[in-house]
């Protein structure tokens, strides 16, 4: 992850040419059509969904996939269909606010740091390894134990172990920067650190974080899906993929539908969000391929 | 070389006293009478004033946060106010299990992995090197605590083939009882050790040394079996040291899903019974340990290669 200057999107015609590389790449067309799902029915939830997700029906709980009910039934007669849907719209409303909180504030944080004196660097880091040194479900898990389970807390959570991630990037970026020929020409010709970084660096930034940020969604659905299986996270009775789990999990023997049926969307949509990430990063920049 | 290890674990101690202080003022920070929130509704006179004493909630903060700091140097956790037992003696009874599972979960991913990773270096661009990287990318995306339920469901549940709950008693018992676990944990490793390790033999492979060998007419099994593969698993130690944060976690979950004994079933147990002590205990663990196998890692990586050294 050193240079990466070139290749960023800066108008409609280079995002273009970016999804025009994406669909060429098999996975990468395949990636895009399961984000587009997901995104799309998450959208449209409220107009999909058969039934209303956290209507009871006693009559009719714990029943087999069947046509009235295609995924089945839970121990409270909900259907789990409607409740798949509308758990992707959980899953994205906490995923995109903490990735995008965070990736905000760990690019402030980070340019700061790679442009900024060498004392504030030093502390800066020693802030990201810091974060960074927390098992992330264990600091979720002391931070839920404090303040109490709710999405908000969720959010949070995911958006403070993820901001290093991204400081660190930025920093690094801003760092091989510092020293290009043209930074060095626009700094002397007097110009002023607010413009440097915001004019000249951060579009030469946002590309490779763009790219983490694709590849660093499925971490945070497996979190939020995790810390809801547990109990932590989204409060009951809201629909969420990992509540599905642990009502399967609680009811293993009985419904075994009720864990296939919230255990395969989180599978999509990692696969999905991983297979868009990783085209991405090819197409945005191909030095990053080394790993693959 | 002893510059470095002095300064690397200089670093690890110097995080891992912020570390412990964040978490010391994160809990002071929680509105309310830090007591009657560690008590809960159980809190009566006499147990608020034994733990007062305890905690020395008496004192000016910079000074209890001192002793604490004082007691953890001692190996001393607190006290855990319910059974008033000590701490670290509960984290360090439950901590060998989590290890066992962890180590056991990484050693079979690792094996895999740089086995499938050797064999698509040495055959690139074939079938097969395809498959192994579709098999990687789509193992990567499988999160640990939803492999666990699904091999329960299937392997356990439905099939029988392997215990659902515990640990196990007994040698052969207990290796039963790893077996889903394990596959749960270290899924997602294997495609990722597969690729790391066939970019970095790809790499090897073009170097001069392994030329040499060819020259001298050595067979390509042992050429890449010994010569590279040798230098090509070096990445692989890195990245286990650093994804010991990673394995925790995926522990954590694996844990409860087959009802485990483990530092994860003891956080989880503590959060519902409201026994902070405990709480903060695993976790300043579990954070000592992921430090430390960080540093390691780096330590590793700064004697095979000269040029890391000059990163710090």
């Amino acid at each position: 992850m050193t240079v990466a200057a070139t290749n960023t999107p800066k108008s409609q015609s280079e995002l273009g040419i970016i999804l025009k590389g994406v669909c060429k790449d098999p996975l990468g067309l395949m990636g895009l059509i399961i984000v587009g799902t997901i995104v799309i029915s998450a959208l449209l939830a409220t107009w999909i969904v058969p039934y209303d997700p956290i209507a009871m029906n006693i009559k009719d709980r714990m029943q087999g996939p069947s046509f009235a009910h295609l995924l089945g039934t839970d121990q409270l007669g909900r259907d789990t269909f409607s409740r798949v849907i509308m758990g992707g719209r959980v899953a994205l409303k906490v995923a995109l606010p903490a990735i995008f909180g965070a990736m905000a504030i760990g690019l402030t944080l980070g340019m700061i740091a790679g442009y900024g004196p060498k004392w504030l660097d030093n502390l800066l880091m020693l802030f990201f390894d810091t974060i960074r040194s927390f098992p992330t479900v264990m600091f979720a898990l002391a931070v839920v134990a404090l303040v109490g389970p709710s999405l908000q807390t969720v959010v949070i959570v995911v958006m403070a172990t993820s901001i290093p991630t991204y400081g660190r990037v930025a920093r690094t970026q801003t760092l091989t920067l510092r020293n290009s020929e043209f930074i060095l020409a626009e700094r002397s010709m007097g110009a002023k650190m607010s413009r440097i970084l915001g004019v000249h660096m951060l579009p030469n930034i946002i590309g490779v974080l763009a790219v983490l940020a694709a590849m660093d969604i499925p971490g945070v659905i497996a979190l939020e899906a995790g810390l809801s299986f547990l109990g932590l996270g989204v409060k009951p009775p809201t629909p969420s993929w990992g509540a599905l789990l642990k009502d399967g999990y609680a009811l293993i023997r009985q419904t075994p539908w009720l864990v296939i049926a919230g255990g395969l969307p989180i599978i999509l949509a990692t696969l999905g969000f991983t297979f868009l990430g990783e085209s991405l990063r090819d197409v945005v920049d191909p030095k990053l391929r080394k790993n693959r | 070389m002893v510059k470095y290890t002095i300064k690397r674990f200089g670093l690890a101690a110097l995080i891992l006293l912020v570390a412990v202080t964040t978490m010391f003022l994160m809990i002071r920070a929680v509105p309310g009478d830090p007591v009657s929130i560690m008590l809960g509704p159980r809190a009566t006179p006499e147990l608020k004033a034994i733990l007062t004493a305890q905690m020395a909630l008496d004192q000016p903060i910079w000074r209890q946060l001192l002793i604490y700091l004082g007691g953890l140097l001692r190996g001393d956790l607190g006290v855990d106010v319910f059974s008033q037992r000590s701490v670290s003696d509960i984290v360090f009874q439950q901590l060998p299990y989590t290890l066992e599972l962890i180590l056991v979960s990484i050693g079979w991913s690792a094996m895999l992995g740089i086995a499938m990773g050797a064999y698509a270096a040495a055959h690139p661009n074939t079938m097969i090197d395809r498959v192994t990287a579709a098999i990687s990318v789509s193992f990567i995306a499988a999160p640990a605590f939803v492999v666990a339920l699904l091999t329960l469901l299937v392997f356990a549940v439905k099939l029988q083939w392997f215990p659902a709950i515990g640990a196990g008693e007994g040698f052969a018992d207990r290796m039963s009882h790893l077996v889903l676990p394990s596959i749960a944990i270290g899924l997602s490793w294997v495609g990722y050790i597969a690729r790391l390790v066939r970019a970095s033999m790809l790499e090897v492979m073009g170097e001069s040394h392994i030329r040499t060998a060819r020259a001298f007419g050595l067979s390509e099994p042992r050429i890449v079996g010994i010569y590279a593969l040798r230098i090509a698993i070096l990445p692989v130690v890195t990245v286990i040291g650093v994804g010991m944060g990673f394995l925790l976690s995926s522990a954590v979950f694996t844990e409860i899903v087959f009802a485990r004994p483990g530092l994860g079933k003891l956080v989880i147990d503590s959060i519902t019974t409201r026994n902070y002590p405990v709480v903060m205990g695993s976790v300043l663990v579990s954070t000592a340990l992921f430090v430390i196998s960080t540093a390691l890692a780096d330590l590793i990586n700064a004697i095979l290669d000269p040029r890391a050294r000059a990163d710090l």
